[in-house]
């Protein structure tokens, strides 16, 4: 690597501005370049750090592109059988009601197979965290046609486009979710550019946080790209994402908390829960 | 006047080459090598490390977490 000497400076432990969290292992990532994934865990790791909570929090691991996330966290995980993840949460955070539980599930967990599950877990109101990566494919199993593939999208089950008149409409699960009244706080983010990753870690970093309200799911939606099984560079797959994907899948919050949580003096972990996103810029790495 | 500079460090044997913290350097800093590392990847560096403001953009969008940031202020005295 060319460096010139006055970086050489720059590269000290007490400049340091941004390393990979410790609450990710040092193992590489299966994904391939550019998913939204590794972003993801990365960001789930970064809160776990933040929070101060690595001990205290167990983590579900899903069927599909993630099902090996447990190799990438060190924190305790649990893996969950295919779309089962809330239910198997459920059972974690009722038996251990101090820890933080969340569940990482995919589309093809969360929204095909794990509907049933995903939909009574949300009307329960159980109080654990779900983080949802939607890319509108299956992508492990090579591309095919997701219950959140979008109209005309072309998959390797619908080589000619999603035909909504046979194969019926992309579901919208965050929506779903948000009409539930077990459900506390709903949103949906992306993570394919700077502001959109800050605002993401917020949005994750407010889930975990509402677990103490113990008013019901915190359902943070990550609509990600799939650039294998878009067929495309991971450059590409994002502005297609940003094109496509963001007008059928807006970002932003879709249902917060009403009542505010009770602020104790100096608590970093509360303060922030009261102040609304106005400006991503201003969160602090 | 203080002047903040930057530098990044780029584990390059992890990096998959997607180009993402290309696009998101506001200074322009990242490009993609000509050499591969071992698994076949176009990796990133520094290709103008003068210009890097240490804002960490580049870090916080890798996928693969390869990126660590580096930042200090150097003070600049005003000439009267």
């Amino acid at each position: 690597m060319a460096e010139t000497s006055s970086s050489n400076d720059i590269v000290r432990e007490e400049n340091l501005v941004y390393a990979k969290t410790k609450v990710l292992t040092d193992n590489v990532m299966h994904y391939c370049p550019g998913c939204g994934h590794g972003t993801t865990h990365r960001l789930v790791a970064e809160v776990i750090e933040e929070l101060g909570i690595q001990s205290d929090t167990i983590g579900v691991a899903p069927v599909g592109c993630s099902v090996l996330m447990y190799n990438y966290m060190d924190i305790d995980m649990q893996e969950a059988a295919h779309g089962r993840a809330p239910a198997l949460a459920t059972a974690i955070k009722r038996l251990l009601p101090e820890k933080y539980v969340f569940t990482y599930q995919g589309d093809g967990d969360l929204a095909a197979i794990g509907t049933s599950e995903t939909i009574h877990a949300c009307n329960r109101g159980e109080n654990f965290t779900i983080i949802f990566i939607n890319n509108g494919i299956y992508g492990m199993t090579g591309g095919q046609m997701a219950p959140t593939t979008l109209p005309n999208m072309k998959t390797s089950t619908s080589p000619y486009g999603r035909d909504v008149k046979m194969m019926g409409n992309p579901l919208k699960m965050t929506e779903l979710v948000a009409t539930l009244p077990g459900t506390c706080f709903v949103t949906r983010q992306s993570v394919h550019s700077p502001a959109n990753v800050r605002k993401a870690r917020k949005a994750i970093k407010k889930a975990f946080e509402y677990q103490n309200l113990k008013q019901g799911i915190s359902f943070v939606e990550i609509v990600s790209n799939c650039s294998s099984g878009w067929k495309m560079t991971p450059l590409q797959s994002n502005e297609w994402m940003v094109e496509n994907m963001f007008p059928f899948y807006p970002l932003g919050d879709i249902k917060i908390p009403e009542v505010q949580v009770e602020q104790k003096e100096g608590d970093v972990l509360h303060n922030s829960l009261n102040q609304i996103d106005k400006d991503s810029k201003q969160v602090k790495y | 006047m203080a002047k903040v500079k930057g530098a990044i460090v780029v584990d390059f044997e992890k990096c998959k080459g997607c180009e993402i913290c290309v696009v998101s350097c506001p200074a322009d800093v990242i490009e993609m090598t000509k050499e591969v590392n071992a698994k076949g990847y176009h990796f990133a560096y520094a290709a103008k490390p003068d210009d890097c403001t240490g804002c960490a953009n580049c870090a916080i969008v890798c996928p693969d977490g390869v990126i660590t940031v580096y930042k200090i202020k150097i003070v600049v005295e005003k000439i009267a």
